[in-house]
């Protein structure tokens, strides 16, 4: 057994490896299991649609609340998908391989939470002109409604992997995943929609993309490190 | 049986060194006053009855654990100062292996390895090869047996370039070939100049210098 016995740290090189790595992996596990890649898709598709069944078929009353309706199946979307996230390695214990790994735990927690917007809130972003047809939105509206999707749900795969992560090593968490991100979730599902409605008045909403790109911001670059400190505690 | 040849003039042979370290649990000390020290060349085994803390033990010396007491220095160094050297230099391997049961072992292996340093192909083929999953390199792990299982996450030990293994109980599927060979893998290991820390009820039967460190007849000594 002719091997080096090194004691080395990583370099970038390598971590931008382990995070090709990473991202890849929850990419391919997620594509093996045809469920986390259709249910939040699914979930989506259906609530959204059975608004006009429970509200109004009336075009006036629709458009009012679809840019509401889209924006809050889009965070339950998200929501309903973010067990995935840590759940299984945690229970086949790689989540500890991935705390031992010599790489910055800041990039691999990135890697998984991006993983988890392509397949969670891309899709949403994707198909949301679609429903808003559906709901009637005014079509001036259509780009503020993805633009501010392509934006938010980031966030919102960043914020829910906090709260999964603090969860993860409980038995049954029940509500309590809920009571930690929604409050984290909420501003940006106000500003989102009161973006879109925004333009349907033909008001100006700049500050509304400020204050989202701000708050993405501030997750990309905080939200992992806490996802990492949370995911120590959690596997302590 | 191996007498204990180790000697503290060799300077720097002392890999992970902890010294009273303390550890409770549910309000029942698991140990207090520990010391412990793994050196280059060398194998330690961990023995206790159920429940008397080897888990907890080599959570906390593979930085997993951070609920005790003491202080754990790595090659003379602060464990917490040089984590990253530490974790580069280390492979730990639970009774939770860490092993996807989507993905098939190759997969699980490249990802592995792409957490220390990425390695090619033949070498994950080769590793795992060598624990006797030739042809099952693309079956997908819930398609294998819990031994078979076990040999995926043993074969990272043939793949990775960490000096210090810390095992638990890396036995408990393995068939009788499965045992012999992972004892053969031990010793060729140490032999080489690595470490190993491992827990395990079976009677190990390995051609390297190792010794003992029995959490029972410590408590019962207290």
């Amino acid at each position: 057994m002719n091997k080096p016995l090194s004691d080395g740290a990583g370099s970038d090189i390598s971590t931008w490896q382990a995070f090709c790595a990473t991202l890849k992996r929850d990419l391919v596990i997620a594509f093996k299991r045809k469920n986390d890649l259709l249910n939040p898709i699914m979930f989506f598709l259906i609530v959204v649609s059975l608004f006009p069944l429970g509200i109004s078929p009336d075009p006036v009353e629709l458009s009012k609340v679809s840019a509401g309706v889209v924006w809050v199946s889009a965070l339950l979307a998200s929501m309903l998908s973010l067990d995935n996230l840590y759940r299984a390695d945690y229970e086949d214990g790689s989540l500890e391989q991935l705390l031992l790994s010599p790489q910055p735990l800041y990039f691999l927690v990135l890697a998984k939470n991006i993983a988890h917007w392509l397949i969670s809130g891309l899709p949403v972003v994707v198909l949301s002109p679609l429903l808003a047809y559906m709901l009637y939105l005014p079509s001036e509206a259509y780009w503020t409604l993805v633009l501010t999707l392509m934006i938010g749900t980031p966030v919102l795969s960043l914020f829910g992997s906090i709260g999964v992560a603090l969860t993860v090593g409980l038995g049954s968490r029940g509500l309590i995943l809920a009571v930690i991100v929604l409050p984290l979730s909420t501003p940006v599902l106000i500003i989102g929609a009161k973006a879109v409605t925004d333009v349907m008045f033909g008001l100006p909403v700049g500050s509304h993309f400020a204050l989202l790109g701000a708050i993405l911001a501030l997750a990309l670059t905080m939200a992992p490190l806490a996802s990492a400190a949370a995911l120590r505690i959690s596997v302590n | 049986m191996h007498t204990n040849l180790h000697n503290p003039d060799s300077g720097f042979s002392s890999l992970l060194q902890a010294s009273a370290l303390f550890c409770e649990r549910d309000e029942r000390v698991l140990f207090s006053g520990l010391d412990l020290t793994v050196s280059a060349g060398e194998l330690v085994q961990i023995k206790g009855s159920n429940g008397s803390g080897k888990t907890t033990l080599l959570r906390i010396l593979c930085g997993l654990n951070e609920d005790y007491e003491g202080d754990i220095l790595w090659k003379g160094e602060s464990l917490s100062e040089e984590r990253e050297n530490f974790l580069s230099s280390m492979i730990y391997i639970g009774h939770r292996v860490g092993v996807n049961r989507i993905l098939t072992p190759r997969e699980n292996l490249r990802w592995s390895a792409s957490l220390h340093a990425p390695i090619d192909d033949n070498r994950i083929v080769a590793a795992l090869g060598r624990l006797g999953l030739r042809a099952y390199e693309d079956i997908p792990c819930r398609n294998l047996s819990a031994g078979q299982t076990q040999r995926v996450a043993l074969s990272r030990l043939l793949i990775s370039p960490a000096c210090l293994w810390i095992l638990d109980e890396p036995f408990t599927t393995l068939d009788v070939h499965g045992v012999k060979h992972l004892e053969s893998l031990l010793s060729e290991h140490v032999n080489a100049g690595g470490a190993v820390i491992l827990t395990t009820h079976h009677a190990l039967n390995v051609s390297c210098q190792w010794r003992a460190l029995d959490l029972d007849s410590r408590r019962a000594a207290a």
